[in-house]
């Protein structure tokens, strides 16, 4: 072994979570225990990476030997020892636990541009990022190029925006340069409130140098001498690797006065959210930023006219930012060279719910659905009929497998009722209702509506009061018909983006699932078996083993029953929790 | 209590006057904003207890009632939601005898909240238990983890 041993552990959101930190510590123990591993030492590091983006398979382990990479999955801390006697010193890779096909599959169709180096470098060493020419552009950018010239490569490269909304940042941009004010802002904005949606903790965790890259290069083209980065309190991890990016950057020179060597001066401060989904709104963003309560107001003025205090301001995603470097580094004509026709490059996605292969992803616009779900994501875990995937989150809507040949771009996705948004991609089978997928979200907007217009207060309460008596057996005729003018009314009479997309899952799933609809409504049925209040429970007393289980598991004393006879459930007294269904081992308890 | 008020008060008029940023503060101290602080601040500062209590009840991460000992948040977040997240919450509430509005047990220990999403989608439904990740989790497997948190 003449090379040097090269190890990375995937310490995205995931590995984590799957005990990624532990797996680190078991290396660095081995491979200081010197009787085993004293020739393996000197020339091996481990180092912690972002998330490689399998998450399904986590903690993956990458074992670099030269040119040979070897990709463990599922590593716990205590299979380290083996992988450092066999591998590392004895020279062969343990068979069994290595990736299989779905590894190769998960990878084969993705372009990773925002994701190119998570998973790839220390997120905490600003080396490891250099390394990759890291800085590259932005020292480019400052030195030797005009604000004008960057920012037509920004428009020329056809990025839109990726918090959801898929404006063109270059537009933006020139819009803040245009701007007058010696004051701006440059804001990007970090609070991923989309539940189901991790892409922008990922980028910013696996590597937060380049979304710092981007900013600079953004602030210098519009002239912005402040910065801020609005970011989720929830995400503990990625501030902290934030905050350390930051530290580095100033040390080196790159934020503060005179940056590169050039006149230009901007740093970056850190604004730590408070949890409020509404403040992916702009507007309500900046109220936030300055202290107060996150609530939208009218537009226009246009935050790049009247933003943060009152000045000029420009916001933008995280992974738009992070697309900036690469795009200055390679040229506007290698990005448009991926994606359709107006909708260029690549976007990341957080592929969840019933797949199997759930993970980070990120793939050229323009790829169908099909190719993501059942390519990339190894089709749906539980074998079961693929129903739904619903994109955009709260302000979504659900595509149903009919569709599953569409393009995944701006455009496309509107037409069919959903939109791209911040990346979210839940994947849905036969085992989900949709009924209740979509009272789901609007119990989340409904709640997040910050209450500022009626529209979207009041009218987002009657949607779901509606849809909770559709789930509850308690539906009448015209429901239908009451969701669909309520939804068209707030949709075209909210103030914000909140409320104008909050009713799309419903109407999604009213154009696509009309007839689970129906079946609430009129049958007092769901097909699903998910929404309680119209199921009904019951033992069956030929199969019950009478454990007992079900009597100590019910919380309203409806199940009775003696040692060694079948056991029942009194409809009556019954609160239809299902309790007893879990708690069956035998499958005695029917649900209908 | 007094000390740290003051402390926080200070950070807050040299650094420009950030409300949310000084109930941060506040909430970090104590694990939630004690009515004494507001009043103390609104004292100082001039500026209406209803502004802060305007903030901090706009604001998901602010609580305005003591947290237990310790804490278990559950992920509601859709890709959560999906698989069982919310089977899970009534399981773990019913556990406690808590509620949405009455979160913590009666003898201070568990505070049971929900969250909207953790970003730990892939290992869905997730609970964290005073932080650990728990993930693929079910009702039996966090009821477990807290009866062992109680007896430590």
């Amino acid at each position: 072994m003449a090379s040097e041993t090269l190890i990375r552990v995937c310490m995205g959101p995931a590995g984590i979570a799957a005990g990624g930190k532990q797996v680190i510590e078991a290396f660095h123990a081995a491979l200081v225990d010197a009787g085993v591993s004293a020739q393996v030492r000197e020339r091996c590091s481990s180092h912690q990476v972002g998330c490689m983006g399998l998450c399904a398979r986590d903690v993956l382990v990458e074992v670099h030997q030269g040119d040979v990479k070897t990709v463990y999955q599922y590593i716990k801390p205590d299979m380290v020892q083996r992988i450092v006697d066999e591998h590392l010193v004895a020279g062969k890779p343990i068979t069994e636990w290595l990736v299989d096909e779905v590894y190769a599959s998960f990878y084969r169709k993705q372009i990773k541009v925002v994701l190119a180096d998570c998973g790839r470098i220390d997120p905490e060493d600003i080396d490891a990022y250099e390394a990759v020419k890291g800085y590259e552009a932005a020292r480019e950018c400052l030195t030797n190029r005009r604000p004008e010239e960057v920012i037509e490569e920004v428009k020329m490269s056809g990025l839109r925006g990726r918090g959801g909304a898929g404006f063109p940042t270059g537009l933006k941009w020139e819009l803040g340069r245009k701007s007058r004010g010696d004051d701006k802002y440059i804001i990007c904005n970090a609070d991923e409130g989309d539940p189901g949606a991790f892409m922008d903790r990922a980028v910013i965790e696996g590597s937060p140098h380049a979304v710092i890259e981007g900013m600079i290069i953004g602030a210098f083209s519009m002239g912005a001498r402040n910065g801020y980065v609005y970011i989720r309190a929830e995400y503990p991890l990625a501030v902290e690797r934030l905050k350390k990016a930051l530290d580095q950057a100033r040390t080196r020179g790159y934020l503060g006065k005179g940056i590169f060597g050039s006149a230009f001066d901007f740093d970056i401060k850190i604004k730590l959210g408070a949890g409020a989904f509404v403040c992916g709104e702009e507007t309500a963003l900046i109220a936030s930023i300055e202290g107060m309560r996150g609530m939208p107001r009218p537009k226009p003025p246009f935050p790049v006219n009247r933003g943060l205090w009152q000045k000029p301001t420009v916001i933008n995603n995280v992974e738009t930012f992070a697309n900036i470097p690469a795009i200055i580094r390679n040229g506007c004509g290698w990005y448009a060279g991926f994606g359709t026709d107006k909708s260029k490059g690549t976007k990341v996605f957080a592929l969840t719910g019933k797949i199997k292969n759930p993970g980070l992803i990120e793939v050229p616009m323009g790829i169908t659905l099909r190719e993501i779900i059942e390519e990339i994501g190894g089709g749906i875990e539980s074998g079961r009929p693929f129903k739904a995937v619903q994109t955009g989150g709260p302000s979504g809507g659900c595509i149903p497998a009919s569709m599953l040949d569409i393009a995944v771009d701006y455009e496309s996705l509107a037409k069919v009722g959903s939109i791209v948004g911040s990346g979210g991609m839940i994947v849905l089978d036969a085992d989900d209702c949709m009924v209740n997928v979509a009272k789901y979200f609007v119990q989340f907007t409904q709640s997040e509506s910050c209450g500022k217009c009626v529209p979207c207060r009041v009218g987002t309460k009657r949607v779901l009061e509606t849809l909770e008596r559709i789930t509850t057996g308690k539906g009448k005729e015209d429901d239908i018909e009451r969701l669909e003018k309520l939804a068209g009314g707030i949709k075209a009479m909210s103030l914000c983006g909140l409320g104008q997309t909050a009713p799309n899952p419903v109407l999604s799933t009213l154009k696509y699932f009309r007839d689970e609809y129906e079946a609430h409504i009129r049958d007092k049925k769901c097909p699903a078996k998910v929404c309680k209040g119209l199921l009904t429970y019951s033992i069956d007393e030929a199969t019950c083993k009478a454990c007992g289980a079900c009597l100590r598991a019910c919380p309203s004393g409806a199940v009775s029953g003696e040692k060694k006879k079948p056991h029942r459930i009194d409809a009556a007294k019954c609160v239809r929790c299902g309790a007893c269904f879990e708690v069956c081992k035998f499958g005695s308890v029917n649900r209908e | 209590m007094q000390k740290t008020l003051d402390n926080i008060l200070s950070r807050y008029r040299e650094s420009g006057g950030n409300v949310i940023s000084l109930l941060q503060e506040t909430q970090d101290a104590f694990g939630y904003v004690p009515r004494e602080a507001v009043q103390f601040f609104s004292r100082e500062l001039g500026i209406a207890a209803s502004k802060f209590y305007g903030v901090a009840t706009f604001y998901a991460q602010f609580r305005l009632r003591p947290v237990g000992k310790h804490k278990v948040t559950a992920c509601c977040g859709t890709a959560c939601h999906v698989r069982g997240a919310e089977r899970i919450m009534s399981g773990i509430q019913r556990e406690l005898h808590v509620t949405d509005e009455e979160d913590t047990t009666t003898d201070g220990q568990i505070t049971v909240e929900k969250v909207a999403c953790l970003g730990f989608c892939s290992f869905a439904p997730v609970v964290l238990v005073d932080g650990a990740v728990h993930g693929k989790t079910t009702t039996d497997a966090v009821i477990k983890e807290i009866k062992s948190l109680r007896k430590k």
